[in-house]
């Protein structure tokens, strides 16, 4: 996989052309540039999804726009002129224009932020209510993969450390049993031992983000409610996710430790702690880095069964009800919104990818 | 005679690579337990339908091995009828993108240059899009009711990470000396991919598809979960999914009714991915030779 992602970034022009023009030469520094080279990916990456879109949306036999046309025209007896014309406006697009005329207005409404209004909840612009459910996603999902993250890579130095010890053999089964189970289903086993089994846990209290009266200030009992209800989402992400570092981290390390640079290190007399931290834990976290891209996608994506069964009132719980409403212009924004995400995860992981490993910015 | 004891010999020899790893073999075992239950138990096990009022939420007895639901049907005759479906749609989307993670990978490995960039572009961007909500949304626009078509919607999908995975399988494999010698000795393309290439991927091919069909298990029962995927017969999924839209998981007698599909799912996930470490051994052709 590290393969894969390496040779993707040489670069095409190895022949040095000379060129006298400055200008030419600084130019092309910039596009060889690591950075600017992930940018750019990630903003081709956004445009494709949101193309792919509005074709979804706008030529589809069945799209949604006929759909809601349709509706309208059934339910409440209005005649096709006005039905299009609302339609038209909650999507944001004019539909009387060519059809290259209104992928250029959808792109340019999607850059002013104007992703089309709700059409269950009337008057509510998508922006809005991305504005409102969003945080509480990336607070709860950074939290849990964050905490993950750095446990699952402590144990699986450990686990590495000890090999065929008692500790590695309990964890590794552990760690096996909790990545194979699928992340919703630890979710419903949550409900159904902590809250109602075993009621260690006030689950219906537990509901939402916040509890009523808690408004977001920087106090420690706002930071207590926010943890509080988001906690059973943590632990089910962090549990779900965490299996997986450990393994990887476990394997990447025992092949570390068999590396020339250990034993110089060991034979130049360094002292364990810093053998284990700076040679043998850097280096073998940073495979896991390109895994951390792949899940960051799909524990963002799976999000929305978790949000759905804590009624934890995140990103993913509003587009789990738009699903059921059938309410396309929400649903749209959403996953737009939560593509994006990734894409920017997955662009923020590269530069921390290219900040730890300096080998891989110079292609 | 020898038409008999060649495969005999073959599956033999792959016995005993595999019992070389014994929680893969453990997991090799549960997993064929789960296809001949699931496959072949509806013929001997029938469906219990009849809503029975004085047995309703009974725990595991001798009669009824699982308990019974809300409505005091046979849980254990449920399971056995509800492991069908899911199985088909994961093998059909299993298939499906182990196919064509294989061949594009190959074929990006192969080609280089071009077709590489363009392959490995496209894989990228399909890579990055979140496949679970983007599966939710393109529900909500096209009707999935037939299973099959569920499988290849699911198999369209899910290929990035295998193709990611075979197409630097492939080009490590390119570059070793049997392979040089093949092409050395002039013995063309068809020769190099089937005989030499495919061989020594066959592990990687055989594994990514068992992880392929767990994938898709965790896809459609979530699915299932959000009431995208209209499956009409008794299924797993549908099995949870009901007990959490009736509110059952938070009724304290109702806990058999869910633990048992959250089980069968569960079980059957950990088993297949735990065969993946027999597998491993079994298609590995230098163990063969050796055995």
């Amino acid at each position: 996989m590290s393969t894969s992602s390496t040779s993707a970034m040489a670069p095409e022009s190895q022949g040095r052309i000379r060129s006298d023009v400055s200008t030419v030469k600084g130019l092309r520094r910039v596009a060889d540039n690591f950075y600017v080279r992930r940018v750019a990916k990630a903003l081709f990456t956004v445009w494709v999804v949101s193309t792919i879109i509005f074709f979804l949306i706008r030529l589809l036999p069945g799209n949604p726009i006929e759909q809601y046309i349709a509706r309208l025209i059934e339910t409440q007896g209005m005649d096709y002129e006005n039905a299009r014309m609302q339609a038209a406006a909650l999507f944001a697009i004019d539909l009387d224009a060519p059809l290259w005329k209104q992928y250029l207005d959808y792109l340019l409404n999607l850059l002013r932020g104007n992703l089309g209004v709700s059409i269950t909840s009337p008057g509510t612009t998508v922006t809005s209510i991305i504005a409102r459910f969003l945080p509480w996603t990336i607070f709860s999902v950074g939290i849990g993969l964050i905490l993950s993250f750095t446990v699952g890579i402590l144990l699986g130095l450990m686990m590495a450390y000890r090999r065929e010890g008692l500790l590695d053999h309990i964890l590794t089964i552990f760690a096996s049993v909790v990545s194979s189970i699928p992340n919703y289903l630890i979710g419903i086993l949550l409900v159904v031992w902590l809250g109602v089994q075993w009621k260690v846990l006030p689950i219906a209290q537990m509901r939402g983000t916040l509890s009523p009266g808690v408004t977001p200030s920087f106090t420690f009992a706002f930071l207590y409610d926010a943890l509080f209800h988001a906690f059973l989402p943590i632990v089910t992400y962090v549990l779900t996710t965490v299996g997986t570092w450990m393994l990887s981290m476990k394997g990447s390390t025992i092949g570390t430790l068999g590396e020339d640079f250990v034993t110089v290190a060991r034979a130049r007399g360094l002292k364990d702690w810093r053998i284990t931290t700076a040679y043998v834990g850097r280096n073998a976290a940073l495979p896991l880095f390109t895994q951390l891209t792949i899940a960051i996608g799909f524990v963002v994506g799976g999000s929305f069964l978790i949000e759905t069964i804590f009624q934890y009132q995140g990103i993913g719980y509003v587009l789990s009800g738009a699903i059921a409403a059938r309410d396309y212009p929400v649903m749209q924004g959403v996953f737009l919104i939560i593509t994006m995400s990734v894409i920017f995860a997955n662009l923020l992981a590269d530069f921390l990818y290219g900040w730890l490993d300096p080998r891989i910015k110079v292609g | 005679m020898d038409i008999i004891r060649g495969p005999l010999r073959w599956l033999g020899t792959t016995l005993k690579l595999m019992t070389y790893n014994k929680a893969g073999f453990i997991g090799f075992l549960v997993t064929l337990a789960i296809l001949l239950m699931a496959l072949v138990g509806p013929f001997f096990v029938p469906l219990d339908t009849k809503t029975k009022l004085d047995k309703i939420y009974q725990p595991p007895s001798t009669e009824h091995w699982f308990g019974t639901d809300h409505q005091g049907r046979d849980i254990f005759s449920q399971i056995v009828h509800g492991g069908k479906d899911v199985i088909y749609v994961a093998a059909v989307a299993a298939f499906l993108s182990t196919f064509i993670a294989v061949t594009f990978g190959t074929l990006s490995a192969f080609a280089g240059g071009a077709v590489d960039s363009v392959i490995m572009g496209f894989t990228d961007i399909i890579l990055t899009i979140p496949q679970f909500p983007l599966l939710a949304v393109l529900a909500a626009f096209i009707k999935l009711d037939n299973l099959t078509l569920l499988g290849v919607f699911l198999g369209l999908l899910s290929w990035p990470a295998l193709l990611r995975a075979v197409r630097s399988q492939a080009l490590s494999l390119k570059e070793r000396d049997f392979v040089e010698a093949a092409r050395a000795l002039d013995l063309g393309a068809g020769h190099i991919i089937f005989r030499e290439l495919v061989p020594n991927m066959m592990t990687y091919i055989v594994i990514s598809f068992t992880l392929a069909m767990t994938a898709a298990v965790y896809t459609q029962v979530g699915l299932v979960l959000l009431g995208l995927v209209p499956v009409s017969s008794s299924n797993w999924g549908v099995m949870i999914s009901l007990a959490w839209t009736q509110g059952a998981i938070f009724f304290r007698d109702a806990m058999w009714r869910i633990m048992m599909p959250i089980l069968a799912i569960a079980v059957f996930q950990l088993s297949v991915i735990t065969m993946t470490r027999s597998l491993e051994l079994a298609f590995n052709p230098r163990l063969r030779t050796m055995a």
